[in-house]
C-alpha cells in the first residue's frame, strides 16, 4: 500500500512538470498533502493521539488546505496569467524528470539503501532535485515557491522514512519554521506583484557587478 | 536562565513592534541591551552547563555572544543615527526594532544551541527576521535582494536538513537517536563513510549560506547592497559567526570519524575558490558595499582554510573571525556616514574623503590595515597563523593560490579605499551634508579593539579559544 501511494507521488512529480495551468499545479499540490498523510498514517504504527494530531496538522491542514488556498489566494489577487511559462518545453522537462527519477534509482542502488527504505529514498532524492529543476526552469517567482514547496515534500519523506526520530519539540518548531517562511515567500510575492507589471525573474535581474 | 532570557526578549520585541513613542522605545532597547549584556555574563559564569537538554554555554557560543553583545550596542546606536537622518515614521522604526531584537536574540540561542535540530531551527528565525531589515529601505533593488535572499537561504537550510536526517539514516534505525551535538560525535564513528560523506556535503551546502562561502555565496553579497548599512554590518559580521559557528560544530562532529581528511580537503576547496571569486570580484567592483561584502567573503574563506588545515589553525580560525567582526563593523558604520556624505555608493563618484570628512576617513585607512591584514593589526597575526597551519600540514598548492588571490584582493582594497580618501575628480557630487565627530567614537573603540587583540590578547579570551578547539584532533 504504501509502494502504491509513494509511486503515485512520484508520477505526480512527473505531471508537475507538465501542467501548464498554474491553478493544475496548486491542486497536484494538495493531492501529494493527502497523499503524504496517507503514507504517514501507514507509517507510523505506533501512533498515538498526540503525533496523529501533529501529522495531521502538518499534511492536511498545512499542506492539503492552507498553502494551496494561500497560493489560490496570491494569484488571484496579482491577476498572474495562468500559464507556467516554462523556459523549456514540456517534452524536454518529462525527459529531464524521468532522468531525475533514473539518477536518484541508480544513487540509492549505489550508496545501499536498506530494502524497505529504498523506496522512500528514491521518491524523496527525486522530490528534491525536480523541485530544483522545477525552481530553475519556470519564469515566474510563484511557480518558484511551488518548486521550493516540492523539495520540502521530499524533506517530509525523506524525515519519515529515518523513522521520524527527532523530539516533538523540534519537529514542531520545524514544521513551524517551513509554514512561516512559505508564508513569508508568499508577501514577498505579493510585493513583486505589487512593484513591478509582470512577476517574472527577468524583473530581479537588476543587482549585479 | 536560557527560557526567561527567550521569554522576556519576546516580551520586549512584542512591545517594541506595537509602540510608537520615541521614549519608551528608547527604555525598552536599553532594557534589551542590558538582557543582552546579563545573558552574556551569565553564560561566561556558567560555562560548559546545560539547560533542558537543548541547549549549553559552551566556549566557542561564550566567545561570540561576547562580540554579539558589544556589536549590539553599536549597531542600535548606528541604526538610531541612521533611521533619524531618514526620517523614517514611528511605525517603520518600530517595525525595524522589533526584527533587530528578534535577529539578535535568534543568532544568541544559535550561538548556545546543543542540539543539532534546534540550531536549525533558530538559522532559520535568523534568516526570516533579516529578511524584514533587509527589506527596510521598501525599493525595487532591496525587494529583490530580500526575495533572493530568503529564498537561497531558505533552500540552503533545507538542503542542511536533508544532511542531518541522511546523517540518521547512516546511523541507522535500531538505536534511539540522540541529536545533540556530544552524543552525535560518538555515534558517527560507526557509520559508513559514504553516509558520512554525502551528509556533511549537505550539511556544509547548507550553512555556507549563512556565512558566505563559495557554494551559495550570492544571495549574501545582495543582501550587503541594499540592506541598511547598520544591518550590512550585522550580516557580515555576528550573522556570518552563525554560519561559523554552524560549520565549525558540524566540523568537529565529523572531525573525529575516518573521513577527516576529506572533508579537509572539501574545506579547503570551498574557503580557496571563496578567496578566488572575491579576488575576480573585488577587481571590477564598482559599488563600496558590495566591495565590503566580497572583502567579508574573502576572509571566510581565509577562516576556513585555516578551519580545515588543523593545529593552530583551528585557533587562528576563531581568533580571526573575532577580528574580523570587529573591522568590518567599523567599515559598514562608517559608509553610512560617507553615504550620507556623498548620497552614494558608487566609487568612482566620490573622492577626496580626507578633506570633506577627517575623522571618517581616518576610520577608512584603519579599517584599511585591519582588513587587508597589516602588521600592527591583529588579523595579522591570524591570518600569519593560518598560513604557517597551511605550510605545516603541506598544502603548498592551496598555499601558493591563497597567497596570490590574497594579494590581488589587498591591491583592489587598497586602490578604492585610497581612491575614494585622496582623489580629486572633478565631477565629484556635492557634500550632502556634514556628519559629527561623535559619531566616529565607536568606529575608533572597535578599532582600536583589533590593534589591542593583536599585541595584547586578553587571556581570557585566549583560554575560551584554547577550550574550543581541545576536543580536535
Amino acid at each position: 500500500m504504501i509502494n502504491i501511494l509513494l509511486i503515485t507521488f512520484g508520477i505526480s512529480l512527473i505531471y508537475m512538470g507538465i501542467a501548464n495551468r498554474l491553478s493544475t499545479c496548486i491542486n497536484v499540490l494538495a493531492l501529494q498533502g493527502v497523499l503524504l498523510f496517507g503514507i504517514s498514517f501507514i507509517e507510523l504504527i505506533e501512533i498515538n493521539t498526540l503525533n496523529l494530531i501533529f501529522v495531521l496538522f502538518e499534511t492536511i491542514v498545512f499542506k492539503t488546505i492552507i498553502i494551496p488556498l494561500f497560493l489560490k489566494h496570491v494569484i488571484k489577487k496579482n491577476k498572474i496569467v495562468r500559464e507556467s511559462e516554462p523556459f523549456i518545453p514540456d517534452f524536454m522537462s518529462v525527459g529531464i524528470i524521468t532522468f531525475i527519477m533514473l539518477g536518484s534509482f541508480i544513487f540509492a542502488n549505489i550508496i545501499e539503501v536498506a530494502n524497505i527504505r529504498k523506496m522512500f529514498f528514491i521518491v524523496a532524492i527525486a522530490a528534491l532535485f525536480i523541485g530544483l529543476f522545477l525552481i530553475v526552469s519556470r519564469k515566474k517567482v510563484v511557480t518558484h515557491i511551488m518548486g521550493y514547496l516540492v523539495i520540502e515534500n521530499g524533506v517530509f519523506i525523506l524525515s519519515l522514512s529515518a523513522g521520524n526520530k527527532m523530539q516533538m519539540l523540534v519537529n514542531t518548531g520545524i514544521t513551524l519554521d517551513l509554514f512561516v517562511s512559505v508564508l513569508v515567500l508568499g508577501v514577498f510575492v505579493n510585493r513583486i506583484g505589487n512593484t513591478f507589471e509582470e512577476m517574472n525573474v527577468d524583473n530581479l535581474t537588476n543587482l549585479k557587478d | 536562565m536560557l527560557f526567561y532570557y527567550l521569554i522576556i526578549a519576546l516580551f520586549i520585541g512584542i512591545a517594541t513592534l506595537f509602540n510608537r513613542n520615541s521614549i519608551i522605545r528608547f527604555v525598552l532597547l536599553g532594557m534589551f541591551l542590558t538582557l543582552q549584556t546579563a545573558i552574556t555574563f551569565y553564560a561566561y559564569l556558567h560555562l560548559n552547563i546545560e539547560e533542558y537538554g537543548y541547549f549549553k554555554y559552551d566556549s566557542l557560543g561564550v566567545i561570540f555572544m561576547f562580540v554579539l553583545n558589544l556589536l549590539s550596542f553599536t549597531t542600535i546606536y548606528h541604526s538610531h543615527i541612521y533611521l533619524s537622518h531618514r526620517k523614517d515614521n514611528s511605525r517603520v522604526q518600530s517595525i525595524y526594532f522589533a526584527a533587530l531584537i528578534m535577529l539578535i536574540v535568534a543568532m544568541t540561542a544559535v550561538y548556545v544551541a546543543s542540539h543539532v535540530g534546534l540550531m536549525w531551527v533558530f538559522i532559520e528565525l535568523t534568516t526570516l527576521s533579516v529578511a524584514t531589515l533587509i527589506y527596510h529601505e521598501r525599493t525595487s533593488l532591496s525587494l529583490e535582494a530580500t526575495w533572493k535572499y530568503v529564498f537561497v537561504c531558505t533552500i540552503g537550510i533545507t538542503i542542511t536538513f536533508i544532511g542531518i536526517i541522511l546523517l540518521s539514516f547512516g546511523i541507522g534505525e535500531s538505536v534511539a537517536i540522540d541529536f545533540s551535538f556530544k552524543a552525535l560525535q560518538e555515534q558517527l564513528l560507526h557509520v559508513n563513510e559514504s553516509w558520512l560523506k554525502i551528509s556533511f556535503l549537505f550539511m556544509i551546502i547548507g550553512f555556507s549560506t549563512k556565512m558566505g562561502l563559495f557554494p551559495m555565496h550570492t544571495a549574501a553579497v545582495d543582501a550587503h547592497t541594499v540592506a541598511p548599512p547598520p544591518i550590512s554590518a550585522f550580516i557580515s559580521t555576528t550573522l556570518m559567526n552563525v554560519g561559523f559557528v554552524a560549520i565549525f560544530r558540524t566540523y568537529s562532529i565529523f572531525a573525529h570519524t575516518s573521513i577527516q581528511p576529506w572533508i579537509n580537503e572539501v574545506l579547503l576547496w570551498s574557503g580557496l575558490i571563496s578567496i578566488i571569486v572575491s579576488a575576480a570580484y573585488l577587481l571590477k567592483v564598482k559599488h563600496l558595499k558590495r566591495m565590503s561584502a566580497y572583502s567579508s567573503i574573502e576572509h571566510m574563506g581565509l577562516t576556513v582554510i585555516g578551519l580545515a588545515s588543523g593545529g593552530i589553525g583551528y585557533f587562528a580560525a576563531i581568533f580571526h573571525m573575532v577580528l574580523h567582526s570587529f573591522v568590518k563593523a567599523s567599515v559598514f558604520y562608517q559608509i553610512d556616514q560617507f553615504h550620507r556624505n556623498f548620497g552614494t555608493y558608487t566609487i568612482s563618484k566620490t573622492g577626496n574623503y580626507f578633506n570633506r570628512n577627517r575623522a571618517g576617513a581616518i576610520v577608512f585607512l584603519l579599517a584599511l590595515f585591519g582588513v587587508i591584514a597589516m602588521p600592527p593589526s591583529g588579523l595579522f597575526i591570524t591570518e600569519f597563523w593560518i598560513f604557517k597551519a597551511l605550510f605545516t600540514s603541506s598544502h603548498f598548492l592551496i598555499l601558493t593560490l591563497a597567497l596570490l588571490f590574497l594579494s590581488f584582493t589587498i591591491y583592489s582594497l587598497a586602490k578604492n579605499f585610497l581612491f575614494i580618501l585622496f582623489n580629486q575628480t572633478k565631477d565629484m557630487l556635492p557634500v550632502q551634508e556634514t556628519t559629527k565627530v561623535s559619531e566616529t567614537y565607536s568606529q575608533y573603540f572597535l578599532l582600536a579593539l583589533i590593534f589591542y587583540f593583536g599585541i595584547y590578547p586578553p587571556y581570557q579570551m585566549i583560554n575560551l579559544i584554547q577550550e574550543a578547539v581541545k576536543n580536535l584532533p
